[in-house]
């Protein structure tokens, strides 16, 4: 088991609720409402330096108690360690998780993902909107247990939206620029740039 | 010359070096001879199709038998739309906008099932069939389909447009979807028709 599993239930004692390896791969269950402490925890500490996260996801389980689980998939580069945590959050409660983007900018495209998928509300993300569908889907959360597979519009109707909207309306040339971005830019990048380099061809 | 006046016995000869060389035919065989033999595509290429359409356009196959190895990447400059692939709901307005952006005369192939059906995605992001959007000229089947196929789908509408008139004068009428024409199926139909059949009968449209 990796290590860091004991160390957090020794740390979080009313975060844990229970650890698990299945194919030598360690997954540690927490508290839904902590789990923005642990992993804050588990990217700052010396010993434990995860520093790299590969993945946000969720589950929708037939479990009648607990369907939804919230999956983060955490790599320690330096300690070469792997660690996955899952929040389940109970039936009716509020399908709300802390979000990681404060401790992670990569979570930024995740988190979409994972609310446009399955509706899940990442508290503390700074522009949770939809990723993959467009933002004016109306049909609902497309990965959930009780989401019909051809949606729930006819095709006529689904065909008349998708058609209504204009293509730039659903591509917005702004989110393209990198004008927004430059102050975050390495030094050395924002001089090239600043010097209108020319590129090869 | 030969076009003015009746050539002169003594003037049209058999002999090689001194043949005098005209023809004369319909102007619409010559222009859709001309057209058929140069389609610039407007490759529209969004799922492994496109893998198949690039290996028809590279040098084994070799697209440019048939003058269309200008790949047109402005839709503004090309004769014939590709789609390759897949079509989802996010794609359809960009194109029917690519469709609409193309001049005339234009022509359509969609290449494989998912651009022809939907496919096997018969599911809420694809649109069934890129018909539904903009009008098709040649359906290529296969899934995906080999290059000989596209070369054959390819070699009909070449067919295709060798036997078009110019004095049909609704040849080239764009159409949008007319509610007083006789042929204007209503949306309600069309459900109808498409109702869940083979694995899909336990889905509802209401979802439960």
């Amino acid at each position: 088991m990796n290590p860091s599993a004991e160390r957090i239930r020794e740390k979080f004692p009313t975060a844990f609720v229970r650890a698990e390896v299945i194919w030598a791969e360690t997954t540690v269950y927490l508290h839904p409402e902590s789990v923005g402490d642990v992993v804050r925890y588990l990217h700052d500490d010396e010993a434990e330096r995860y520093d790299y996260l590969s993945d946000v996801t969720a589950v929708e389980y037939r479990d009648l108690e607990l369907p939804l689980q919230v999956v983060w998939h955490l790599r320690s580069l330096p300690f070469r360690r792997f660690l996955r945590l899952k929040a389940e959050i109970p039936r009716g409660a509020p399908l709300s998780v802390p979000s990681v983007y404060p401790i992670y900018k990569g979570a930024d495209w995740l988190e979409r993902e994972c609310y446009d998928m399955f509706g899940i509300e990442f508290v503390g993300h700074p522009d949770l909107r939809r990723i993959l569908m467009w933002e004016q889907y109306a049909e609902g959360y497309p990965l959930r247990k009780d989401f019909p597979l051809r949606g729930r519009f006819s095709r006529s109707e689904q065909l008349r939206q998708a058609l209504a909207a204009e293509p730039e309306s659903r591509y917005s040339m702004t989110e393209l620029t990198i004008a927004d971005a430059f102050e975050d830019l390495p030094l050395e990048m924002r001089q090239r740039l600043a010097g209108g380099e020319k590129t090869g061809e | 010359m030969g076009l003015t006046a009746r050539p002169d016995r003594q003037l049209v000869t058999v002999a090689p070096q001194s043949q005098e060389g005209w023809v004369a035919t319909r102007l619409d065989f010559l222009v859709n001879w001309g057209r058929a033999n140069s389609l610039w595509p407007m490759p529209f290429g969004t799922a492994c199709c496109a893998i198949e359409f690039m290996a028809t356009a590279a040098s084994k196959y070799d697209l440019a038998r048939f003058g269309m190895e200008r790949m047109s990447f402005s839709p503004r400059q090309a004769d014939v739309l590709i789609c390759a692939g897949r079509v989802p709901f996010k794609l359809a307005p960009v194109i029917r906008r690519i469709w609409q952006q193309m001049l005339q005369p234009k022509w359509c192939i969609s290449m494989g099932a998912c651009a022809s059906s939907g496919g096997m995605f018969d599911n809420y992001a694809v649109v069934q069939g890129i018909d539904t959007i903009i009008p098709v000229d040649v359906y290529v089947p296969g899934c995906p389909p080999r290059p000989e196929g596209l070369i054959y789908g390819i070699m009909m509408l070449q067919e295709k447009v060798k036997r078009e008139r110019m004095s049909d004068e609704r040849l080239r009428d764009e159409m949008e979807p007319d509610p007083t024409s006789k042929l204007y199926i209503p949306a309600s139909a069309i459900d109808e028709l498409s109702e869940p059949f083979g694995n899909s009968v336990h889905q509802t449209r209401s979802g439960l």
